[in-house]
């Protein structure tokens, strides 16, 4: 076959993708009126899991952008055992993420020796007002329940101890 | 149509012909921009383009004019103002005097100018000059360039242009625009009458040198590089803003429409339609709808034309000043003249 110039194969793509559209549809979506479904593990927000946060400072000191703002005090808490002396408790008073300084790279997620902090497919929080960016630790776990499950293990890795 | 007009005094057949003008020019223009800019642009990309305002997006034109009209009129410190003003003006004034002389009908014309292609040719020229002076009185260098890239470009593809259509006259024996319709429509290929005789068939080499050079003279891509985005900003526009840059925009899709119907009128056959269908053998028989129902052809055949320009403009990247300059110069002209050389040699031998 002899071969069909450039110049004529171009029109016939953006002549071909015209009448695909037409038919098919477009590749794009509608925003406000139809969502896609973000892929399940994709970086939306982070989520805080409060109850296995130690307030242990690894996140924020490692986060590039200095935007994790953690403050927390020691209570005592009842010991496990009979007899035990009481056990020492870090209680969160405030754990903020500024989502106006954050750059997705998630790092802290990576850092966090407790599992306290995911990843959330969730995308929908952009605000007028760029301090309204900076979410508290209540927002934050609001978005835990939409944290995916996390993937089922590799066949022959070691369970997690308890 | 005239029988109509006679009725009317004078000053209201010439707001008539102002009202018509405007409705010439700016109806094809609008549904240019929606129908091509809008829509077939974004599906050409696998998207749909506006859709919000109104059905389909087809208010998004209101919206946009709106928008500009109420935007703050800047213009530059330094630039000469009162020139810099005018410039978008002529742009937009050298379209409407085009218009005048494209018949839509058998009596349905403006003026019917005995050298209606000459006058057209003329004053499509005229725009170069808004171009020019916009560039030059913005104070800017981009502007500067890009007027000065757009003067080289329209003087470059004029000549073409103007030697392409002069087949056509050579052809049709006659420079008024309402006698090629009609020498088309009347005509008989190899005997049959069946299509008439539209001159795309004969002049097909002026009619391709004819649709590259206005594609270049209206700055559509793969000839854009007077506003050149990615090189100059935005060329001689640059430092428009507002409703001075809407006239340019609008200017530029209504010359759009007005040269595919000087195109359609020239090698497509205008508004009529092959006089033998109706038994028609001169423009006297033509039946009084045709004065209706011709611009309605004419706008079809405009559409056509203007599909195929943007195709081209959506499809081809940018060419490069000196290869745009070499291609007028070097492949354009000569190509036109030995159109003309062939034209005239067959029209004494047949």
């Amino acid at each position: 076959m002899a071969k069909v110039p450039g110049l004529v194969k171009g029109l016939g793509v953006t002549l071909g993708t015209l009448f695909k559209t037409t038919v098919n549809g477009s590749n794009t979506v509608q925003y406000p009126h139809e969502k896609e479904t973000p892929p399940i593990r994709s970086r939306g927000v982070i989520a805080l899991h409060q109850d296995n946060c130690t307030s242990c400072m690894l996140c924020s000191r490692s986060c590039p952008d200095w935007c994790i703002y953690i403050e927390a005090h020691k209570e005592l808490a009842p010991p496990r055992r009979e007899g035990g002396k009481p056990r020492q408790v870090n209680l969160l008073d405030r754990f903020d993420i500024d989502y106006a300084l954050c750059m997705y790279c998630g790092i802290c997620v990576e850092v966090c020796p407790f599992d306290a902090l995911f990843w959330s497919p969730e995308y929908e929080y952009s605000e007028p007002n760029i301090s309204d960016l900076l979410h508290d630790k209540t927002k934050l776990s609001e978005w835990m329940e939409t944290v995916p499950e996390a993937p089922e293990l590799e066949a022959g890795a070691d369970k997690k101890k308890k | 149509m005239i029988a109509l007009l006679a009725e009317v005094p004078y000053w209201g057949q010439s707001l008539l012909r102002v009202l018509g003008g405007l409705v010439a020019v700016l109806l094809p223009a609008g549904t240019i921009v929606y129908v091509f800019l809008f829509k077939m642009m974004s599906f050409m990309q696998s998207r749909l383009g506006p859709m919000e305002a109104g059905p389909y997006g087809s208010m998004q034109l209101f919206a946009e004019v709106g928008k500009w009209l109420q935007k703050e009129d800047i213009v530059p410190d330094r630039a000469d103002a009162r020139i810099f003003k005018m410039a978008p003006i002529i742009v937009l004034v050298s379209t409407f005097l085009l218009v005048v002389v494209v018949p839509f009908g058998p009596e349905a014309w403006f003026t019917d100018f005995e050298t209606g292609v000459f006058y057209a040719l003329a004053v499509s020229s005229v725009s170069v000059l808004g171009i020019l002076i916009a560039g030059w009185s913005s104070a800017n260098k981009y502007s500067l360039l890009g007027g000065l890239r757009a003067a080289g470009q329209l003087i470059a593809y004029e000549l073409p242009m103007v030697l392409a259509v002069m087949g056509v006259v050579i052809q049709a024996g006659t420079m008024n625009l309402q006698k090629i319709v009609v020498a088309q429509n009347t005509g008989s290929m190899f005997g049959i009458d069946a299509i008439g005789h539209p001159y795309v068939i004969s002049q097909f080499f002026g009619f391709i040198i004819f649709m590259i050079a206005i594609q270049a003279e209206l700055t559509q891509a793969p000839f854009d590089m007077p506003i050149a985005e990615s090189e100059l900003v935005s060329g001689y526009m640059t430092e428009y803003s507002g409703f001075r840059f809407l006239i340019f925009f609008i200017g530029e899709f209504a010359t759009a429409g007005v040269f595919a119907m000087i195109a359609s009128v020239l090698f497509l056959g205008g508004w009529g339609v092959p006089f033998t269908w109706f038994g028609w053998t001169s423009i006297d028989d033509v039946a009084n709808w045709m004065n209706f129902v011709g611009p309605l052809i004419m706008f079809t055949k405009m559409m056509l034309l203007v599909f195929i320009i943007m195709w081209i403009r959506f499809s081809y990247p940018r060419l490069r000043e000196d290869q745009l300059q070499r291609f007028a110069w070097k492949g354009l002209i000569p190509v036109a003249l030995i159109n003309i050389m062939v034209t005239a040699i067959l029209k004494v031998v047949f």
